[in-house]
């Protein structure tokens, strides 16, 4: 890497001649290492997808989560490291909760998002503090319907139709451009992301990983909810059965 | 806070003690000290709660008074609490959206652990204990009475709860519960003809009597009543609606007769 060395990637808050800030290019490495996170707004609501990754065969199953609830209509998909993943979690949950105190109402999804992105910018511009080496995938369900935030370590927040993070993202990217998110539903949303993440996932490399999933529609009275298990297997078999039908070609 | 300005140099402007809207005459006499003990403006009057066959029914009026002038005659005062509990107060309304507001702050917070577990009616009414008791301690109570019921599922079967917490942090359990006037009007009856395996429909006639010798007797309470239950369905607050009055009692016509008094 040419910037090693250099001297210009050391700290934050230097630029490097050609206008680049290091420090922040690092931090999205880290992201890009991580197990894949999807997310897709369907006609009817938004499904979270991520592969966790599972680093020991003791973990019980179900912990180290990395799709949270920050408020009762919009969660959180952390791509990275998930110990700084949670430092984002509990201030969004903090700027829903002071929101809805203030304003008496609870706040929209891309207010949620800008707030977010400020913390995280607020990272990048102090020599003192390290950025954060975790990009979010944020979906709420406000007035305005359904709506897909993507956070990324140097502060952006765009919004999306579908968006994806982690190691399989382009892969992950392609498949979501090929869905027909206008028409599809968030029943049928979390089988197409399960088949997402299990087609991305890579065998050789990575072992074992876990499917988290979790929706806001309808079926969930617009709140952010874990798919219920059922779905959940349901959305596995199919997407395992899929897998399997793509390699006997 | 007044006070304390004033003892430390005087950095801040001062303001007159007396100038706390709940009134703190008092204040002034220590100069360190404060005021903390408010009264009640708007107030709502009894609440009447019992258990029944599959559930809890909860009733009250829908009246608030503003001191002893009845001043809104269409407020809420039962309202539910996550998915297994309703919850019904007596006393100052607005500490009573207060209290809506911390219940409201609690679900949220359970709500996102996300973990299939919920807040029953039994962990709610601990939580609004420790509030009242501690508000108390403060000698800044909040001004109520607060009835919760509610039914969730135990390890014996659906557990159905009804208790009562006060201003000063007293708190029970019991099968039939009455705030404020119902204490001593509707706790009589009830305990003539309270039974565990009520219908609804036989809690409703029951909670009626209540409510209409209340309406009687209690010069806050109002002829417009909401009926809430609360089962393993779910909670259900229905509209108001009024009870038919019969004001002809001979005792009614000339109460003062046989009542030895000056009036």
């Amino acid at each position: 890497m040419s910037s090693i060395g250099t001297g210009y990637d050391l700290s934050v808050t230097t630029f490097s001649p050609d206008g680049r800030v290091f420090q922040v290019e690092y931090a999205t490495k880290a992201v890009d290492n991580s197990g894949t996170v999807v997310g897709i707004k369907c006609k009817d609501g938004i499904v979270l997808g991520v592969e966790k990754l599972v680093a020991s065969k003791m973990m019980l199953e179900g912990s180290n989560r990395r799709i949270h609830s920050v408020h009762r209509h919009s969660g959180l998909a952390v791509a990275g490291l998930a110990a700084d993943g949670r430092q984002i979690v509990s201030r969004t949950k903090l700027e829903a909760a002071s929101y809805e105190k203030v304003y008496g109402e609870a706040i929209s999804v891309k207010e949620l998002a800008d707030r977010v992105a400020s913390y995280v910018h607020l990272c990048t511009l102090y020599w003192w503090l390290r950025p954060f080496g975790c990009g979010v995938i944020l979906g709420g369900y406000d007035r305005d319907g359904p709506q897909l935030y993507m956070i990324e370590p140097s502060g952006v927040s765009y919004k999306y139709f579908g968006a994806a993070l982690g190691k399989g993202r382009q892969a992950a990217k392609t498949e979501i451009e090929k869905l027909k998110l206008s028409e599809l539903t968030c029943r049928e949303g979390i089988v197409e992301v399960a088949k997402i993440i299990y087609g991305v996932h890579d065998e050789a490399k990575d072992k074992a990983f876990e499917l988290e999933l979790s929706w806001i529609c309808d079926e969930s009275n617009r709140q952010h909810q874990k798919v219920p298990n059922e779905l959940l297997e349901q959305a596995k078999a199919a997407a395992q059965a899929a897998l399997e039908e793509m390699d006997a070609d | 806070m007044d006070g304390l300005s004033k003892t430390i140099g005087g950095g801040g402007p001062s303001v007159p003690a007396g100038s706390h809207p709940a009134g703190g005459s008092q204040a002034a006499a220590g100069g360190g000290a404060t005021q903390r003990t408010q009264y009640p403006y708007v107030t709502g009057t009894s609440v009447i709660a019992l258990k029944y066959k599959d559930g809890v029914i909860m009733a009250c009026d829908t009246g608030a008074s503003y001191g002893s002038t009845l001043r809104y005659k269409s407020v809420e005062r039962i309202k539910a609490v996550g998915k297994h509990s309703i919850i019904g107060a007596s006393g100052e309304y607005s500490d009573f959206q207060e209290i809506l507001r911390y219940l409201d702050e609690l679900t949220l917070s359970d709500h996102m652990w996300d973990d299939g577990n919920s807040l029953g009616p039994k962990e709610i009414h601990s939580y609004l204990t420790r509030v009242m008791y501690n508000r108390r301690n403060k000698f800044d109570p909040l001004w109520n009475s607060l009835v919760l019921g509610g039914v969730k599922k135990g390890p014996k079967g659906d557990e159905k709860y009804l208790g009562m917490v006060n201003m000063i942090g007293t708190h029970f359990e019991e099968n039939h519960v009455a705030t404020g006037f119902g204490n001593h009007l509707a706790i009589p009856i009830l305990r003539a003809e309270w039974r565990e395996d009520m219908t609804f429909e036989e809690a409703v006639k029951l909670v009626e009597k209540c409510l209409l010798v209340l309406l009687y007797r209690d010069r806050s309470s109002i002829n417009k009543f909401q009926i809430a239950k609360i089962t393993t369905e779910g909670s259900t607050i229905y509209p108001p609606y009024s009870l038919k009055t019969y004001w002809g009692f001979t005792h009614f016509e000339n109460p003062a007769q046989g009542a030895v008094g000056s009036w």
